[in-house]
């Protein structure tokens, strides 16, 4: 059976800081990548690094019932708006992926390179 | 310490070397197999959330398919032979901006995830809401509009993509 | 699993009856262009006008009625949101209106142009009507992915994909902010709900401030990079020079009037901790519009002037919201949607005449490219003085009264330093649009040898709506009245709410102890009356 997963002893043993610290270290560890990679595609898997991060975030405030410091319902209810919004989030990482790899393959094809710091066409 | 601490660190530092990798390793490929590895590990993470079918989810769209894509690209483009040259300059504004990271992180982590841990008074914990009959219910049920409008998205992202790859006819 | 835990949610079709004509339209705009005689896009141009009309006379009867929610809350129908759909389809009618010229000169053959166009004003819709973050996100996410494309879809031309680029990189960028954000606020209340969050924050002010604090930055950067606020604009001045003009019309109109709905729901639900984010967003509205116009001063290119204009119109929009979230009673809604509209006509008006500029392939939207238009299209021309002088805040025009009734605005509800801001740069601003009016009427030597595209019907037809759009006539009647009509929800009196329960239930239930039921998320507030 699926329902036996020791949830419960995870939320118990586990503080929620260790779950939130690992999403946030990944959080900032794309938005560095972000800004110091120069190859489009790997500042593209940054991106998604984050995204990531907002996901296990999402899980983690679902699976502990919140952050405790307001009282919060509880309960299914909001266990499953965290869940929804990941699902969502999936939904629309997978459509930015078709979308920017097509950007950056429209690119290639005209220049043969995808550097950005050698993008400078658009300027005053 | 106990086993499922020391599960989460196992997980949690492998998830953590993987994120390093991408934003550390030159080579794309590299790279991105080092976020095949964080996304894999975060979907056994999800799994130990409670979250059965994001878990899955996590591994069949992220790490399998999305990864699958990026790869692709990556090796058509052949963007594996070329490693980045480095700027004159580049390097310090690499290590400002590691700095940079670092200090907001930090301080993010102790102003407002370390509070967190001392609070204990939990309101009803969810039983089995990672289920699939748990999530299908809700997206049918409460969740069906934003379920709807993703098809709406998907049909852009389809349509959006191949307007710009395809080739001229 | 049993069934009775979830609900079907009660569904009334006429709320989203609008977002799925443009659909609907859109699906059928792709699907003729793939049976499409050869290269013809005029049956498309039709049907998408027609969707639009469609969905304009849907909306109509719309306005006035009480405010409802449903789809279990995700969809919110309220006056604030039916008007800025409103603006949202008129924007996306006249962007749509003078495309097709357009992209003929610049030999762009894609009839994918409408359906994409039609599906991102649809996601814009999505955003202005709901207050849950999920489909703000959603909705934000349609708009933004079709733009992106739309961006590029010039794909000959490199500046097209490097605008793409950057537009999608910084956008997906943004989104990541906004995302964990969201994430912040669903930790804090247990729901995506705005109505939720609001009265969460009125519930236990001040309870774990860094946590409320760290959530509404993040939601801040990311609406900051949407509505182009100035630590978060770098990718306006690229993305409206390198994209199509038809798409920057587009793109200025309907994402601006999207993103400022979802920023204002948002805002005036974190009013119960104003003190955390008014004084910043004071000062980065006024960094928005002098960096705004100072730059847009030493522009060589005209769509890059517009799009650093662009930037201050939207720090005078931030002015209004600001002067409604500081003082209800002193600032109104009535006038960030009436100034919305009117920069609506304004923006679309003046790229429209830019649209002119494109000849045989290529496009010239430097200042030169302008001269002596006067001469070759008179009609056009005119229109553009007429903008640009509305653009100014000029007094016959409506651009004039927007801005005055932003200044009083702001008077009255005590942001006096805003005020002067915005006059101050009313000003500065003056001279990069008098050049654009006096490139125009430039008639030397250099001027004959510009050339430009013929004057056609569509955008004949845009640049009358629009002119007559930047009447001031028009919106006399709506600010008198938005005072009143025009409200988000009911404000949160201090005070009504209970102190904050104490959570007690023990860590560890018994398994199958109590498993509550699935609610619609946003159950509370949202109704208000006339």
């Amino acid at each position: 059976m699926l329902e036996v997963l020791p949830i419960a002893s995870i939320t118990r043993d586990v503080p929620i800081t260790w779950f939130l610290g690992l999403g946030l270290a990944m959080f900032i560890l794309g938005g560095i990548g972000v800004v110091t990679r120069r190859n489009p595609v790997i500042v593209f898997m940054c991106i998604e690094l984050m995204l990531n991060a907002v996901n296990l975030t999402f899980l983690t405030f679902a699976a502990y019932g919140g952050s405790g410091i307001n009282a919060t319902p509880g309960g299914m209810a909001q266990a499953m708006n965290g869940q929804m919004m990941v699902i969502f989030v999936m939904a629309v990482a997978a459509a930015e992926v078709a979308v920017g790899l097509g950007i950056i393959m429209a690119i290639f094809r005209q220049k043969n390179d995808v550097d950005l710091d050698d993008m400078s066409t658009l300027r005053n | 310490m106990n086993a499922n601490q020391l599960a989460f660190i196992a997980l949690g530092g492998l998830a953590f070397l993987g994120a390093l990798g991408v934003v550390l390793i030159p080579n794309p490929v590299r790279a991105a197999l080092a976020l095949v590895v964080n996304f894999f590990v975060l979907g056994l993470l999800y799994f130990v959330l409670g979250s059965q079918m994001m878990g899955i989810s996590q591994i069949m769209v992220y790490a399998g398919a999305i990864m699958v894509l990026f790869l692709f690209v990556i090796m058509m483009l052949k963007l594996d032979k070329k490693a980045e040259e480095v700027a004159p300059g580049d390097a310090w504004r690499k290590r400002f901006t590691w700095l940079i990271g670092a200090v907001i992180g930090g301080a993010i982590f102790g102003g407002v995830m370390l509070p967190l841990a001392s609070i204990t008074t939990r309101v009803n914990p969810p039983q089995n809401f990672g289920t699939p009959q748990a999530v299908g219910w809700s997206l049918f049920t409460t969740y069906v509009w934003p379920f709807e409008v993703i098809s709406v998205l998907l049909l852009v992202g389809i349509v959006g993509s191949i307007m710009l790859a395809k080739r001229r006819f | 699993m049993q069934s009775e835990l979830y609900t079907i949610p009660s569904i009334d079709w006429s709320l989203v009856m609008p977002f799925i004509v443009v659909v609907i339209t859109g699906v059928i705009g792709l699907l003729i262009e793939m049976f499409r005689p050869k290269q013809n896009n005029n049956a498309i141009v039709l049907v998408s006008l027609a969707g639009l009309a469609g969905a304009f006379a849907l909306l109509i009867p719309q306005l006035g009625v009480t405010t409802t929610t449903t789809f279990a809350g995700m969809v919110l129908r309220d006056q604030f949101g039916v008007l800025l759909q409103l603006i949202i389809v008129a924007g996306a009618f006249l962007s749509l209106i003078f495309s097709e010229p357009y992209m003929k000169q610049r030999r762009i053959a894609h009839g994918e142009f409408y359906p994409m166009a039609l599906w991102a004003t649809s996601g814009a819709m999505l955003m202005v009507s709901s207050d849950n973050l999920l489909m703000i996100f959603v909705g934000l996410e349609v708009l933004s992915i079709a733009l992106y494309c739309l961006a590029g879809l010039a794909r000959d031309e490199q500046r097209s994909e490097e605008a793409a680029l950057k537009y999608f990189l910084l956008g997906a960028f943004a989104s990541a902010f906004l995302l964990y954000g969201i994430a912040f606020v669903y930790g804090i209340t247990g729901s995506t709900s705005l109505a939720v969050f609001m009265e969460t924050l009125a519930r236990a002010p001040g309870i774990n401030d860094l946590t409320v604090l760290f959530a509404i930055t993040l939601l801040l950067v990311g609406f900051g990079f949407k509505t182009a606020l100035v630590p978060f604009h770098q990718w306006t001045p690229d993305v409206y020079q390198g994209a199509p003009t038809n798409v920057t019309a587009f793109m200025s109109a309907v994402s601006k009037v999207a993103a400022f709905g979802a920023f204002a729901r948002v805002l005036e639900a974190s009013l119960p901790v104003q003190e955390f984010w008014m004084p910043a967003l004071i000062v980065i509205t006024i960094l928005t519009m002098t960096v705004g116009n100072l730059a847009a001063l030493v522009q060589k290119d005209v769509k890059r002037a517009l799009g650093y204009s662009s930037i201050a119109h939207a720090g005078y929009v931030m002015v209004a919201l600001l002067a409604y979230l500081q003082d209800p009673a002193k600032g109104s809604l009535g006038t960030v949607i009436t100034y919305l509209a009117i920069y609506t006509f304004m923006t679309i008006g003046s790229f429209a005449v830019l649209s002119l500029t494109a000849v045989n392939k290529s496009e010239g939207t430097r200042y030169q490219d302008l001269y002596g238009l006067w001469n070759r299209a008179p009609l056009a021309a005119g229109c553009l003085v007429l903008f640009m002088v509305s653009l100014v805040g000029v007094p016959p025009t409506a651009g004039f009264l927007g801005k005055f009734q932003i200044f009083q605005d702001a008077m009255g509800a005590g942001l006096p330093l805003l005020a002067i801001a915005l006059a101050i740069n009313s000003f500065v601003s003056a001279y990069y649009y008098l050049q654009i009016v006096r490139a125009v009427f430039v008639d030397e030597e250099g001027a004959l040898r510009v050339q430009s595209a013929p004057m056609n019907a569509g955008l004949r037809f845009a640049l009358v709506i629009c002119a007559v759009g930047v009447m001031p006539i028009l919106f006399a009647p709506i600010l008198s009245q938005g005072k009143q009509t025009v409200t988000l929800s009911k404000m949160i009196e201090s005070g009504a709410f209970l102190q904050r329960p104490v959570a007690s239930v023990p860590l560890n239930p018994e398994p199958g102890e109590k498993v509550e039921q699935i609610t619609p998320s946003a159950p509370l507030s949202t109704v208000t009356g006339n």
